[in-house]
C-alpha cells in the first residue's frame, strides 16, 4: 500500500480542473501548468526510486483488496515510462508555450493537455483491463479536442477520420472485455493471469487475445495503422509531438502488458502474429517514410516504423529483447517528440512542409540543422547515442530467438529510418538557399530552447546508458517473470 | 436466452458495420450507436443471464443478478454518450465549414 502511486495521476487531473476556472488568464495558466509538470516529474523520480529500492508498489483503492476493489500496480515497466511521459510532457508543454498561439490558448488548450495526461498516465499505473478501458477514454477524447482545436478545415476532416477509427476500436475493446469477463470472470490483471493459467489458454482464449491484439494495434499503429499518417499530419507540431510520443505508446505498452503477464502461456500463435504484423508494419512504414517528400507525412511513417520494431522486440520474447523493448520505447518517446519538434521548427522557418520549396536552412538556423542531424542519427542507433542500446538488445533477443528474418527486416527499418531522415536533412539544410531574401527571419528560438532541452535529455540516455540499463534490467525481468507481478498484486489475498 | 440475445447482437453487429461503411456521415454516426449498443447487450449477456433479484439488498432475496457487468455497460454508456455528442457536434461543424457530408469528398489529397 503506498498512497503516492495514484500522484502521476491526481496532479494533471487536478491541474486541468484548476485551469478550467482561468480561461482568460493564460499567464496564469502557463504557470499552473508548468508548476504541475515540474511537481509531476519529481513526484515520477520519487516512484522510480522507491520501485528500485523497495520493488513493485501497488495501492489497493479504497483498501478493497485485489482482485475486489481496483488495483494500482507501479513495476519498473511502468515506473520508467511514467517517468519518460512526464518529461516529454513538459518539453511539448514549453514547446506549446511558444508555438500554439493565443487563440488555442483562450480555449481550453491546457486543460485538455493535461487530461491528455492524465489519460496516459492512468493507462500506464492501473491494474485493472476496465480502468485501462477507462483511461485510454480519458485519453482519447482529450485527443479528440486536441486534434480538432483551431478547428482548420483540414483538421475537420482528418478528426472525423480519427474519431470513427477510435470509436470502433473502443467499442472492440469493451467486446474483448466481455469475452474475456465471460471466459474467466475477473478484471484484474494479476487475478485474470492466474485464472488463464488455471484453465489453461486454450483455443477460445487465444481468440480473445488476439481481439485484444487488434484492438491495440488499432491504438499503438502496429499493422492497423491506416490512419495515423493522415490523422497526425492535422494539428500542429506540439499536438502532433505529444500524440507522436505518447499516445500510441500507450497502445504498446498494453499490447505488452497483455502478451507479458496475461496470454503468455500458449505463445506458438500470438507471438507468431505478432511478429508478422511488426515484420509488415516495418516494411510499409518503411515504404512511407521512403515515398513521400512532405515532412510531416516522413515523420508519422517513422513512428509507424518504430513501433514495429518494438513489437518486434515483444514478438521475440527472450529476456534480452524485453530489455530492450523497455530501453527502446523510453528512448523512443523522447526521440520521437524532439524529432517533431524540430519538424515543426523546420516548417515554422520554411514556411512550408514540402521539401522541394525548401532549402539551405542550414545558413540561418546552424544549431537546428545539426541538433537534426544528430536527432536522425539517434533514431538510426549510431553507438554513442540512446537508440543503440535498445536497438542492441532486441537485435540481440531477435536472433537468441533464431527469428533471424525479422531480425533482418528490423536492421533494414533502420537504414530506411536513416534514408527518410537524411532525405530531410539534404533537401532541407543544404543546398541552395530557397527562402525569399527579403522574408524576416522566423524567430524559432523560444520552440528551439524547449527542443534543446530535449535534445539534452536523449543524450543523456544514450551516454547513460549504463545506469539507465541498470532500471531496464528489472524492468525486463518483470516482464520476463510476470509472477513477480502476480505476487506484488494479490499478496495475503491468497 | 443468450442464444437469441447473441443472434440480436449479432445483427446490431452487421447492421452498425454495414452503415458505417456508408457514404454519408450522418449513417456512419447511427452505425457507431448501434455498435455499442450491441457491445454494451454483449457485455449483459456474457455475464450470464441466470434468474434473480436486481441487485438491491434490500430485496432480501437468495440470488441476485450479476452487479458487475451492470456497472461497467453504465461506464460505458456515459463515455460512449459523451463521445457522440461530440462526434455530433464535429459532423455538424464539418458541415458548415466543409459543405460536404460525403466521405468520399473528404478524402485527403491535397498535399499528396
Amino acid at each position: 500500500m503506498n498512497n503516492v502511486i495514484v500522484l502521476p495521476l491526481l496532479i494533471p487531473l487536478f491541474t486541468a480542473v484548476i485551469l478550467i476556472f482561468f480561461k482568460e488568464k493564460i499567464t496564469a495558466q502557463k504557470w499552473i501548468s508548468a508548476l504541475s509538470g515540474l511537481l509531476n516529474m519529481a513526484v515520477a523520480g520519487f516512484i522510480v526510486y522507491q520501485v528500485r529500492t523497495e520493488g513493485i508498489q501497488t495501492l489497493n483503492m479504497s483498501g478493497w483488496l485485489p482482485p475486489f476493489g481496483i488495483v494500482f500496480v507501479v513495476d519498473m515497466f511502468a515506473a520508467l515510462l511514467v517517468l519518460t511521459t512526464t518529461v516529454v510532457g513538459i518539453a511539448c508543454l514549453f514547446y506549446a508555450f511558444r508555438s500554439i498561439g493565443e487563440e488555442r490558448e483562450r480555449n481550453y488548450f491546457y486543460p485538455f493537455y493535461h487530461f491528455l495526461l492524465t489519460g496516459v498516465l492512468g493507462s500506464f499505473l492501473t491494474g485493472d483491463l476496465f480502468n485501462l478501458f477507462v483511461c485510454f477514454e480519458v485519453m482519447l477524447i482529450a485527443s479528440y479536442a486536441l486534434i480538432v482545436l483551431g478547428g482548420t478545415k483540414r483538421q475537420l476532416r482528418e478528426t472525423l477520420k480519427y474519431i470513427l477509427i477510435n470509436i470502433v476500436s473502443s467499442t472492440l475493446f469493451v467486446a474483448s472485455v466481455a469475452y474475456l469477463y465471460a471466459a474467466v470472470g475477473t478484471l484484474n490483471m494479476a487475478h485474470l493471469s492466474l485464472r488463464v493459467a488455471e484453465v489453461g489458454q486454450g483455443g477460445i482464449l487465444t481468440v480473445i487475445a488476439i481481439l485484444f491484439l487488434i484492438v491495440f494495434s488499432l491504438k499503438a499503429g502496429l499493422f492497423l495503422f491506416f490512419w495515423l499518417p493522415g490523422s497526425y499530419s492535422a494539428p500542429p507540431a506540439a499536438v502532433t509531438a505529444l500524440f507522436g510520443a505518447l499516445l500510441t505508446k500507450v497502445g504498446l505498452y498494453a499490447i505488452i502488458r497483455m502478451f507479458t503477464l496475461i496470454f503468455h502461456h500458449d505463445s506458438s500463435f500470438s507471438h507468431t502474429s505478432i511478429g508478422w504484423m511488426a515484420a509488415a508494419t516495418m516494411l510499409l512504414g518503411g515504404l512511407g517514410a521512403v515515398a513521400y517528400s512532405d515532412i510531416n507525412r516522413i515523420l508519422n511513417y517513422n513512428v509507424v516504423v518504430s513501433v514495429g520494431f518494438i513489437a518486434f522486440g515483444l514478438a521475440a520474447a527472450t529476456q534480452d529483447s524485453l530489455d530492450g523493448v523497455v530501453f527502446y520505447l523510453m528512448h523512443d518517446m523522447v526521440a520521437k517528440a524532439l524529432m517533431f519538434f524540430l519538424g515543426g521548427m523546420i516548417i515554422a522557418a520554411a514556411g512550408t512542409s514540402r521539401l522541394q520549396e525548401m532549402g539551405g536552412l542550414i545558413k540561418r538556423y546552424p544549431w537546428m540543422g545539426w541538433m537534426f542531424f544528430v536527432t536522425a542519427l539517434t533514431l538510426v542507433g549510431v553507438p554513442p547515442l540512446s537508440g543503440f542500446t535498445g536497438k542492441l538488445l532486441i537485435v540481440r533477443g531477435g536472433l537468441d530467438a533464431q527469428l533471424y528474418g525479422l531480425t533482418a527486416l528490423g536492421l533494414a527499418s533502420s537504414l530506411i529510418v536513416l534514408y527518410s531522415m537524411m532525405k530531410i536533412f539534404m533537401q532541407a539544410f543544404w543546398g541552395e538557399e530557397k527562402l525569399n531574401p527579403d522574408r524576416p527571419r522566423t524567430k524559432v528560438s523560444g520552440m528551439g530552447s524547449a527542443a534543446a532541452g530535449m535534445f539534452i535529455v536523449m543524450i543523456l540516455l544514450g551516454l547513460g546508458s549504463e545506469w539507465v540499463y541498470s532500471l531496464v534490467s528489472q524492468a525486463g525481468e518483470g516482464l520476463f517473470r510476470p509472477e513477480l507481478y502476480i505476487e506484488a498484486v494479490l499478496k495475503g489475498v491468497g | 436466452m443468450e442464444l437469441i440475445m447473441s443472434l440480436a447482437i449479432g445483427i446490431l453487429f452487421a447492421i452498425g458495420v454495414y452503415l458505417i461503411l456508408s457514404r454519408s456521415l450522418l449513417r456512419i454516426i447511427l452505425g457507431t450507436s448501434l455498435l455499442t449498443h450491441a457491445v454494451h447487450l454483449l457485455l449483459l449477456t456474457m455475464a450470464g443471464l441466470k434468474r434473480g433479484a436486481a441487485p438491491l439488498l434490500g430485496k432480501g432475496a437468495e440470488a441476485f443478478v450479476d452487479p458487475l457487468p451492470q456497472a461497467l455497460i453504465l461506464t460505458s454508456i456515459v463515455i460512449n454518450f459523451g463521445v457522440t455528442s461530440f462526434f455530433f457536434v464535429l459532423a455538424y461543424r464539418s458541415y458548415k465549414t466543409l459543405g460536404t457530408d460525403d466521405m468520399e469528398q473528404l478524402r485527403g489529397t491535397e498535399d499528396e
